[in-house]
């Protein structure tokens, strides 16, 4: 006969708490992921920081001639190309960041049972979100640390807060690495991970990236605002032309919220699948 | 007696509707190797992940190394070591960081890691492939490697989880060796297996586990006293006459088991069986008398049919 009781889920939820989840060695994941990197093909890389540059001359300067200056709300008049290069610096950020938290992840999930190993040692799954999250935005800094120089050098940062950009790149690449590994721990197949890419391009070419949103019906205006591109292009915008407003706040308060949301959702589902 | 290294007292296991450890008792011993033996889906190596703490048990206590995984996880895994059943190496790093870097998830200095990265290479008898990629390794330096990555954190209880299977007969005699050093040495070892000949060699005790529960526990002679006879006799008359002559022998040694193939007769006394055979004027076509193994306690404990 047995004498065991069934434990109530409430205890489940509360084991051990923080210390259960996190061994505060987060660094050891991102050191793994950086000396595992020294494998990878660097022309991949290479080349994500060539894709904005490219863009920002086809565009900027070659369909841009067509366009002429533009006037903001503010009533500033900028270039066309130094209207689209902070949004290009936006794509390029997220696109880097995108990167490593998504197929990167996938496959270390789901064929490289890394995350399993990690598990089985005193790291906690937040130590491994953490760590993988800030390797996989790193990337995304990076593309974004090299347009920012492009940028300077072509003259197409009209403030002085364009300083700014890159502790805001740093965090809308946190943003988007830690959704996107988020995201992708949820999902099982090639199938899903597809939906992925079938989201970022449009976002990409709708996020007032070209041109402003006033150019929607405001429905529309308002699904393309919901949206973390459009809240990472005004941000870094507002930055490069020197433009600072009550929106800023709100562009940082975003991502802020979608990095603890990624941060979160993924440490749960990583217990879930490797501590359950 | 020294306080148990793990101590589970009606551990339990569900997986929605399906009862994967059905209440399992288990103490084992500081320096003691443990195994856990059973066929496929008995629940071995969900008792192995409960332990290891990277399972939450539905119902029961447990408590390893005096702490409840629940609340202790961390603490725990961090003096545990872990075999998986299958290799789970780091292959974008090569062999000697997988030692290094595996050896930083535990916190351990970058320095004391390279330092035993080097004594693990040498103990696992692959320094000159300190440089090389995981993926051309073979499979029993793989299993060598993953082994001693777990033991990269000197824990205090190395886990192995079906250590040999799929290696060939070199492969685990060397790692046979390998982990009667560590036995030697003191290390608490738990391992599964469904090979009995492994767990003849490395086990001082285990239990043999069905269905989610312990049906024996002892060690590898008790089982086989218990469960067995000292001999095993095996007569093949040929497929067709075993019936017939299986109820001619009936009544000769403890206990008669007819297979498709061969008639088995458990007995103390082997030769004596086979004399009485003759003397009934019957005459297999082969006939061998072996000691009993643990193989044969396993088959009566967990039956012949082929679980799937």
């Amino acid at each position: 006969m047995s004498t065991t009781t069934e434990r109530t889920e409430g205890t489940r939820e509360n084991r051990g708490g923080l210390r259960a989840l996190y061994a505060g060695n987060a660094g050891s994941v991102l050191s793994r992921g950086l000396l595992a990197a020294r494998s990878s093909t660097w022309v991949v890389v290479v080349s994500g920081f060539f894709e904005p540059v490219f863009f920002l001359l086809a565009m900027g300067y070659g369909l841009g001639t067509f366009v002429g200056d533009i006037t903001l709300d503010t009533g500033q008049q900028i270039s066309y190309p130094a209207y689209i290069a902070p949004a290009l610096l936006a794509v390029s950020a997220m696109n880097g960041a995108v990167y490593d938290s998504t197929w990167n992840v996938f496959f270390k999930m789901h064929f490289g049972k890394l995350y399993q190993a990690m598990m089985s040692t005193s790291l906690g799954p937040l130590d491994v979100a953490l760590g993988e999250i800030s390797y996989a935005l790193l990337r995304g800094v990076l593309y974004a640390a090299g347009f920012l120089t492009v940028m300077q050098v072509m003259g197409l940062n009209q403030s002085w807060t364009a300083v700014l950009t890159l502790p805001a790149v740093l965090l809308i690449a946190f943003g988007f690495a830690s959704l996107g590994m988020a995201i992708t721990s949820y999902m099982s197949t090639f199938q899903q991970m597809d939906w992925i890419n079938i989201v970022m391009l449009p976002m990409f070419l709708f996020s007032a990236t070209f041109y402003p949103l006033t150019v929607y019906p405001v429905p529309l205006q308002w699904l393309i605002q919901a949206m973390p591109l459009w809240h990472a292009v005004e941000l870094v915008r507002n930055l490069t032309i020197g433009a600072l407003d009550s929106g800023t706040a709100l562009h940082v308060g975003y991502f802020v919220a979608m990095a603890g949301l990624g941060v979160i959702l993924t440490t749960r589902r990583l217990r879930a699948l490797f501590l359950d | 007696m020294p306080e148990p290294v793990i101590s589970a007292t009606g551990l339990t296991k569900h997986y929605g509707d399906l009862v994967a450890v059905d209440g399992i008792d288990i103490e084992v011993a500081p320096g003691e190797s443990f195994g856990l033996l059973g066929p496929n889906g008995a629940g071995k190596s969900t008792t192995m992940r409960m332990v290891g703490a990277v399972s939450t048990r539905t119902a029961g206590e447990l408590r390893v190394l005096g702490l409840d995984p629940d609340t202790h996880g961390p603490e725990i895994r961090a003096r545990l070591g872990v075999v998986p059943q299958e290799d789970n190496l780091d292959t974008e790093l090569r062999v000697r960081d997988n030692l290094i870097v595996y050896g930083r998830y535990f916190g351990i200095p970058r320095a004391v890691c390279a330092q035993r990265a080097d004594e693990l290479l040498t103990f696992a008898q692959l320094e000159e492939k300190a440089k090389v990629k995981v993926d051309d390794l073979s499979g029993g330096m793989k299993r060598r490697l993953t082994i001693a990555r777990a033991l990269v954190n000197d824990p205090l209880v190395l886990m192995l989880d079906e250590p040999t299977t799929g290696l060939d007969p070199q492969a685990r005699h060397v790692l046979w060796d390998r982990l009667f050093r560590l036995k030697e040495r003191g290390t608490t070892l738990v391992l599964t297996t469904h090979y009995m000949d492994e767990a003849e060699q490395l086990c001082d005790r285990l239990v043999v586990v069905d269905h989610g529960r312990i049906m024996a526990e002892g060690s590898p002679a008790e089982l086989i006293r218990q469960y067995s006879s000292r001999e095993v006799v095996e007569l093949r008359f040929g497929a067709s006459r075993n019936e017939s002559a299986a109820e001619q022998i009936a009544g000769l040694g403890d206990r008669i088991e007819i297979l498709p193939d061969r008639v088995l007769v458990y007995a103390a006394d082997g030769e004596a069986v086979l004399e009485q055979v003759s003397r009934l004027g019957l005459h297999p076509t082969t006939s061998l008398v072996r000691r009993s193994s643990l193989e044969d306690v396993f088959l009566r404990l967990t039956g012949r049919s082929l679980i799937e």
